[in-house]
């Protein structure tokens, strides 16, 4: 065992475990019949077979072949190794799952993997510029320090993209009345509100 | 989560089909194959075993434009059941037109939702009611003649309007009280053709039989709704709640009114998170028409409009603190500038 107590026993990460493990899970073959495909009405159709579905996530192609109960935040993070999504309550009540699907701000708990085919959809790890400059918003968070724990900042971010994009950050009310659907629990939200007014200015300029 | 099949139909015949037939009675919440369009509140039941649907039909991509359009004619508006609530919320007509349409979505949710959330599907989100909710708590709703745990228990939230001694769940929608007060129409396709239903008709009180919440059949699909046109650019709605937003009514009020100086000329009225429907209060609009608008005629209107209420333990306070929202719903919307 390593003696650095910060190392896992195998010297692999947690999250280098996690991301692994579901890099494998997208690799391995599975059996799908597609959804179009399925005959309308048609009675005694397997509800555990897998469902076929394709769609780019930060621009790269996805194929899966899912359990239809799968959400599409389930599908991120233990289907595409995409982690930086986080699942708070898992029933749209806190917004930590929040991505941009088609460049909308949605809630990914809240909608079936199966249902995303043909979609763009975009995450927190899409936000960064490929030479690893952080996109505006980001790093107006990490300016106001807009975050304690961090655990609902992915979700946090999206979900601020997308409010400025819509155009409801153009001041400080109408900021918090946009982005009441992303709770922080260390209530970091002067320093959110913050953080979304220099990301918005920056967003224009840029 | 209960398995289930998906499919994803391409038009509105197809989706009828895949439905399939239901034994008579059965309400759509009960039946083998449901749709789905937004999800937020479909998904929602189903991780909670509320919703058991064993195969899911898909609407999202049904080819008729009527589904996913916003126009406005001399008739009126016609909001597709597709259509996404943001969207109808930021459509200048709607804004222009019928701004108690436009609050009502905007106040509603938060802004992930709205962007998922379909009008169609906003009509039929069930309520919120936390016995309805946690399944191993007795519920006429979901296990008809299991008995109501809300009527002697935690009932802070319930309904004061159109209880029953079966159910008191609160009808918890806003766009809803909008389109009561505005007499919409919804536009339903069905195995037998297309047909038009006063959207007052559509929601059932409990009475008791509470597991039958609408008119709809399981194989029915809202296609729009249809709001008449009319002077209602003197509109509003007034929604109160324990936190500022993301939150269900505790009390709130659809108004529109067309003025003839004080004088109204007709009045709309509408209450939302105090009855177990879509809630339209005629009495008090008959009360408020050919009257001098001021808070005595409001005051007197809200008595009018909570005369038949009924609190339990605890929720009697949403008959005083309807009344007031009302009462200011109804100034507030005086004071407009149109």
């Amino acid at each position: 065992m390593s003696s650095n107590p910060a190392s896992p026993p195998n010297g692999v990460s947690r999250r280098g475990f996690l991301s692994g493990s579901a890099t494998l899970a997208v690799a391995t073959p599975f059996v799908a019949h597609a959804a179009e495909q399925a005959a309308p009405g048609a009675a005694a159709k397997d509800p555990h077979a897998k469902v076929a579905v394709s769609f780019n996530i930060n621009g790269k192609p996805y194929q899966l072949g899912l359990d239809a109960r799968t959400s599409l935040l389930d599908a991120l993070r233990d289907h595409a190794g995409l982690t930086g999504t986080k699942k708070g309550c898992d029933h749209g009540q806190c917004g930590a799952c929040s991505v941009l699907v088609d460049g909308r701000r949605v809630l990914s708990c809240m909608s079936f993997a199966v249902m995303q085919e043909g979609a763009e959809i975009t995450t927190i790890e899409g936000l960064a510029s490929t030479d690893g400059a952080l996109h505006p918003m980001q790093q107006a968070f990490v300016d106001h320090d807009a975050f304690q724990c961090g655990y609902c900042t992915p979700g946090q971010i999206m979900s601020a993209v997308g409010c400025v994009q819509e155009g409801h950050a153009e001041n400080d009310d109408d900021i918090r009345e946009y982005m009441s659907g992303n709770l922080c629990r260390c209530a970091a939200y002067p320093n959110i509100v913050a953080a979304i007014r220099q990301a918005r200015d920056d967003m224009k300029e840029g | 989560m209960r398995a289930f099949s998906y499919e994803r139909p391409s038009d509105l015949q197809a989706a009828i089909k895949a439905a399939g037939t239901s034994p008579d009675n059965q309400p759509p919440t009960q039946a083998a194959a449901q749709f789905i369009a937004g999800g937020t509140n479909m998904s929602d039941y189903m991780k909670l075993n509320v919703n058991r649907p064993e195969r899911l039909i898909d609407l999202n991509k049904l080819s008729e434009p009527a589904m996913t359009a916003i126009r406005v004619d001399d008739a009126g508006l016609h909001l597709g059941a597709l259509v996404r609530m943001a969207d109808a919320q930021e459509h200048e007509d709607v804004v222009r037109m019928f701004p108690v349409i436009c609050d009502s979505l905007r106040l509603a949710a938060s802004g992930q939702i709205r962007n998922m959330a379909s009008l169609g599907g906003n009509l039929l989100q069930r309520t919120r009611c936390e016995y309805f909710r946690e399944v191993s708590w007795p519920c006429n709703k979901r296990e008809p003649g299991a008995g109501c745990s809300a009527l002697d228990g935690v009932n802070r939230q319930h309904a004061v309007l159109g209880g029953s001694e079966a159910c008191i769940a609160t009808y918890h929608g806003d766009f809803a009280q909008a389109l009561i007060a505005l007499d919409a129409e919804v536009e339903i396709a069905s195995a037998k053709g297309s047909h038009r239903m006063p959207f007052a008709d559509l929601h059932k009180r409990p009475q008791d039989t509470p597991q039958i919440e609408t008119a709809l059949s399981p194989s029915d699909i809202i296609v729009a709704i249809h709001v008449p046109a009319g002077p209602w650019r003197r509109s509003r709605y007034l929604k109160v709640r324990d936190r500022e937003s993301y939150a269900f009514a505790l009390a709130s009020a659809a108004v529109a009114l067309d003025m003839d100086g004080d004088t109204v000329r007709g009045a709309r009225i509408a209450l939302g998170g105090v009855a177990t429907v879509p809630w339209r209060a005629k009495s008090a609009e008959e009360m408020l028409t050919g009257r001098k608008l001021d808070e005595a005629a409001a005051k007197e209107a809200a008595d009018t409009a909570f005369a038949e209420a009924s609190g339990r333990k605890h929720n009697a306070y949403k008959i005083p603190l309807g009344k007031q929202t009302l009462v200011r719903a109804l100034l507030e919307t005086q004071d407009m500038k149109v």
